[in-house]
């Protein structure tokens, strides 16, 4: 963390966030799969497991899913500078698109061609999304463990099928994984 | 004022667990009830608004009502506000994560989060999907929309196949879909 930080990378991280921020339709996961997009895919600068471990940060911690991903991504590039930088990248986009509608709102909210672009959209986002999630899945099912697997395909389950809340199933697979902590190290012990 | 401004968005930051969705009972709670700074009305349009827009409702919450009770500075002080709490609360996690994170327990711990992540941002996923392919997001073989359904197809191959820009995918979508529309 001490290692010194380019002006470069400053201004990468900051037009990062702001395109991906501007680009962002419907809820943090959108975000959170675009950035593991650009930050582990294009400029290598997280890994996978990474990503996933940022994220289950983000979901157990309050506030908006993107700006708390942008916390912890700027911080980890820059520290708290990063930090400052990429949580600004990440809020100008809707504070400046917000304040502009709702000078305008009106007009807005009854024109058919915005509506029209706004639903159709969905199918590239939902498109998005889908193909980061089988790059992911993908990774656990190669690791063969199938302790993993079933944890996937449950929370998936109680998700998708029985809306339980993100943050309860962050919350009991954290409780899962502290036990199979303490488990392992028993086991080291004895 | 400001400063009522400013307190109320720090509730409305810390109270918005969950994310997305699940955090708009918890903000309008805050903003409706609570500090009454705007009406039930505004509140609905503004979910209306932000389910249009980009950015998390928050924001964008923070925005519409610091723009309408106190122009500029109001946007300014209440997104300030909103962010604070989960902005400290994240440096302190981010710290600790990269601190701790190589110590073997600390490793099983997390490595039992991840699949929960993923299942996570998969039915993410499947729910816009839903909402983006059947009309009214409700099931049903009358409901198919086939423009959207051949757009999801297309673009999903094209990132499966080709590794295309996702954000490109996502303006390419909005710009080909509303043309198909049009045209028929």
């Amino acid at each position: 963390m001490k290692k010194k930080v380019s002006a470069a990378t400053l201004w990468q991280l900051f037009a990062s966030m702001f395109i991906l921020s501007s680009c962002t339709f419907g809820g943090g996961f959108v975000i959170v799969s675009l950035m593991k997009k650009k930050f582990v895919d294009d400029k290598h600068w997280l890994d996978k497991d990474e990503m996933l471990d940022i994220t289950a940060i983000t979901q157990s911690s309050p506030g908006p899913l993107p700006v708390n991903a942008s916390v912890i991504i700027g911080y980890r590039m820059a520290g708290l500078l990063g930090s400052v930088i990429a949580v600004l990248g990440t809020i100008l986009p809707p504070m400046i698109i917000i304040s502009l509608i709702s000078l305008c709102y009106e007009q807005f909210r009854t024109n058919k061609v915005i509506a029209l672009a706004l639903q159709v959209t969905r199918a590239g986002v939902a498109a998005v999304i889908i193909d980061v999630t089988l790059n992911l899945a993908g990774k656990i099912l190669k690791a063969k463990n199938s302790f993993y697997i079933t944890m996937m395909v449950i929370c998936f389950i109680a998700v998708a099928v029985f809306h339980v809340s993100a943050m309860f199933v962050i919350l009991s697979c954290l409780f899962i994984g502290i036990i199979s902590a303490v488990i392992a190290s028993r086991k080291e012990i004895a | 004022m400001i400063w009522k401004l400013f307190l109320a968005f720090i509730q409305v930051g810390l109270f918005s667990v969950g994310g997305g969705y699940a955090a708009i009972p918890l903000i309008q709670d805050q903003i409706v009830n609570i500090h009454q700074l705007m009406t039930i009305e505004q509140f609905s349009d503004l979910i209306t608004i932000a389910e249009m827009t980009p950015g998390p409702i928050s924001i964008n919450s923070s925005t519409f009502v610091g723009m309408q009770l106190a122009g500029v500075p109001g946007v300014i002080i209440c997104t300030i506000g909103c962010i604070i709490p989960s902005f400290i609360i994240c440096l302190l996690l981010a710290h600790f994560y990269y601190k701790y994170r190589d110590f073997g327990g600390i490793g099983t711990v997390l490595a039992s989060l991840r699949p929960a992540v993923v299942a996570l941002i998969g039915s993410a996923g499947l729910s816009i999907l839903t909402i983006g392919i059947f009309r009214d997001g409700v099931i049903a073989v009358q409901n198919i929309q086939y423009i959207e359904m051949v757009l999801f197809a297309v673009c999903l191959y094209l990132l499966r196949k080709f590794k295309t820009n996702p954000i490109m995918i996502i303006l390419g979508s909005g710009f080909v879909g509303t043309l198909l529309y049009l045209a028929v």
